[in-house]
């Protein structure tokens, strides 16, 4: 009966999720060639090719500064908002939280499109400020070594609202009683959001930072529309391990050695993950 | 006397000041004001900036001394003229089809979700801890990986270029379901089920009269989810679908932007393409941004609900 409940989901498990994916683990082991793809016929020259590719590293180099860059500080301003707003609960606050969630509905080709025109000097709001640090263009701002950034204020942009939201529904479970006796005890508002209500978020903050994690390894869109479709910036057309794999199975018509690059970013992205599970007990609901 | 007043309001000035940035501190207070305008700004302007820019012609943009101005409403009635028109007016069509995908991705991912997080967190059977790591693993899949073997079975089902190869894959949707399963492992009462188990209810029963009336705050916010996720869908349709009348607006402003010089200024646009300018470019994304817009403001409370973070205990 259980059974029954859970049917449909595996179906489509098995159909779009693992399917394909074993499907992808066969194609790195296989060469394509005009007749179709001869299977296991490769052993492991794809994986050779993807190691042995110039790009390799500098792809997985790019991807690992945006995570040290996107990772902390979207969970450290996050938690930064979400505490300074519980400070003061009442209507100023409530409406900077939606003012804050708004631009989620920015993503994908609309956002490159904003940002585009945000980090254009001569067009953006924010011109003046470009100016006085000295920077008068696009090249200026968008250039190799400030992707990561630059991709980390496009994500904070449109997904921080969203954190800051379900951090704010999480705070919400810390009882009056524990906040009135850190203040009987003198705590100020300062000294509660940092002694109290920081601990007390640690497996929310835990839990975001998974999901930003598991999102942020996936990054494609953005820089594939930045980076080659859109305005030819002045950064490599392949700047994520995504496109990489993307360019080899489209623009070359390798499919073998995109899916060995596919599997090896499951791989870091599985290490990553079970390592925080163990750490975190992501799975238990078990009391 | 004089005097005297006015100490005594100097005082109560004071007071007052205290009492109202209360245990923040007055610097403290202005601190946190400081911290929450630089973001409000940070997060807002760019958005205003979108907006005001449908009215704007480029010289406007370019020479205007302060960036948030109106420009003109002809301009503006240019931008809209030129979206709504453009190839015989396929913005619209993207609008209804992304309204169709979405929304038929929903039920379908909704369907599936909920009875399978409900079973996962309720349920003891065999193969249920492979079903949470498989769940796992799938929503770290990376789409380069998977999109070749999915167009390859699409084209098997003869599915490719028809809005199933949009809806389909995104009926599959892991994250619904480990969050479906964190929020029934956290505020289902065991003993309920197993009460109405002893009641001689069936799995099913229970799931239907029991589980699903309870899950309003989870339909909530896996709806706003999901209905997100799919709205911004850009690699599905990108790929799987090469007629252009049954593209998406992400995948339409896509090839709007690609095709026209809008955003970069001395760029060869495709020949016989519109010559766009900026005020256009902003106009097509209000199309993909408003809509969502509006979802936001009324699914806010379903992510502030608590539903998200129920089951994340220390």
């Amino acid at each position: 009966m259980s059974y029954l409940l859970a049917a449909p989901y595996v179906i489509f498990m098995a159909i779009f999720g693992i399917g394909p994916a074993l499907y992808a683990l066969l194609m790195s082991f296989s060469k394509s060639s005009a007749v179709g793809p001869q299977y296991w016929a490769a052993g492991l020259d794809n994986y050779s090719l993807a190691f042995g590719d110039s790009r390799f590293f500098q792809v997985f180099g790019n991807l690992l500064e945006f995570l040290i860059v996107s990772v902390p500080l979207g969970i450290g301003f996050v938690v930064l908002l979400a505490l300074l707003l519980d400070m003061r609960p009442g209507r100023f606050s409530s409406a900077l939280r939606l003012l804050y969630f708004i631009p989620g509905a920015v993503t994908g080709p609309a956002l490159v499109l904003l940002v585009i025109c945000i980090l254009d000097p001569t067009i953006s709001p924010f011109g003046p400020l470009f100016n006085f640090v000295g920077t008068m263009n696009f090249d200026g701002l968008v250039f190799p070594g400030s992707l990561p950034f630059v991709f980390t204020l496009m994500g904070f942009f449109s997904g921080a609202g969203m954190w800051i939201a379900i951090q704010h529904g999480g705070l919400q479970g810390i009882s009056a009683e524990v906040i009135e006796a850190a203040e009987l005890d003198g705590c100020n508002a300062w000294q509660k959001a940092l002694y109290i209500k920081l601990p007390y978020m640690r497996p929310y903050i835990v839990y975001q930072t998974i999901l930003i994690f598991a999102l942020n390894v996936q990054l494609f869109v953005e820089p594939q529309l930045l980076t080659s479709t859109w305005v030819q910036a002045n950064v490599p057309p392949q700047w994520a391990p995504n496109q990489l794999a993307y360019s080899y199975a489209f623009d070359v018509g390798n499919f073998g050695a995109a899916a060995a690059l596919s599997l090896l970013m499951v791989a870091i992205g599985l290490v990553g993950a079970v390592v925080m599970i163990r750490l975190t007990g992501f799975f238990k609901l078990e009391a | 006397m004089t005097r005297q007043t006015a100490t005594d309001k100097r005082a109560l000035g004071r007071l007052s000041l205290r009492r109202y940035v209360g245990d923040l501190g007055i610097i403290g207070y202005v601190i946190r004001l400081a911290i929450l305008l630089i973001f409000a700004i940070y997060f807002v302007v760019p958005l205003v900036w979108l907006l005001f820019a449908t009215t704007r012609d480029p010289t406007s943009l370019y020479s205007s001394w302060f960036p948030l101005t109106f420009g003109s409403i002809d301009r503006l009635a240019t931008s809209w003229s030129n979206i709504i028109g453009y190839q015989n007016g396929e913005m619209l069509l993207w609008l209804g089809n992304s309204i169709r995908y979405a929304g038929l991705s929903l039920l379908g991912s909704l369907a599936i979700c909920i009875p399978a997080g409900y079973i996962l967190a309720i349920g003891r059977f065999p193969g249920r801890r492979v079903l949470l790591w498989l769940t796992l693993i799938t929503m770290l899949l990376p789409v380069s990986a998977m999109v070749l073997p999915m167009f390859l079975e699409l084209n098997l089902a003869g599915l490719i270029d028809t809005q199933w190869a949009v809806i389909l894959p995104a009926m599959f949707f892991p994250f619904g379901v480990y969050l479906s399963y964190v929020y029934y492992g956290s505020s289902l009462p065991r003993e309920l089920v197993d009460a109405a188990r002893v009641d001689g209810a069936s799995e099913l029963r229970v799931f239907w009269n029991l589980a699903l009336p309870l899950a309003r705050p989870l339909l909530g916010l896996l709806a706003f989810i999901s209905f997100n996720a799919n709205w911004n869908n850009f690699f599905g349709p990108y790929v799987f679908l090469n007629n252009d009348k049954l593209y998406n607006l992400p995948v339409g402003l896509n090839s709007i932007v690609a095709a026209t010089s809008a955003l970069r200024p001395g760029f060869n646009p495709t020949p016989g393409a519109p010559a766009f300018v900026q005020a256009d470019a902003a106009m097509a994304a209000m199309f993909t941004i408003v809509p969502v817009v509006i979802v936001f403001i009324f699914s806010m409370r379903y992510v502030t609900s608590g539903a998200f973070t129920g089951g994340v205990k220390g």
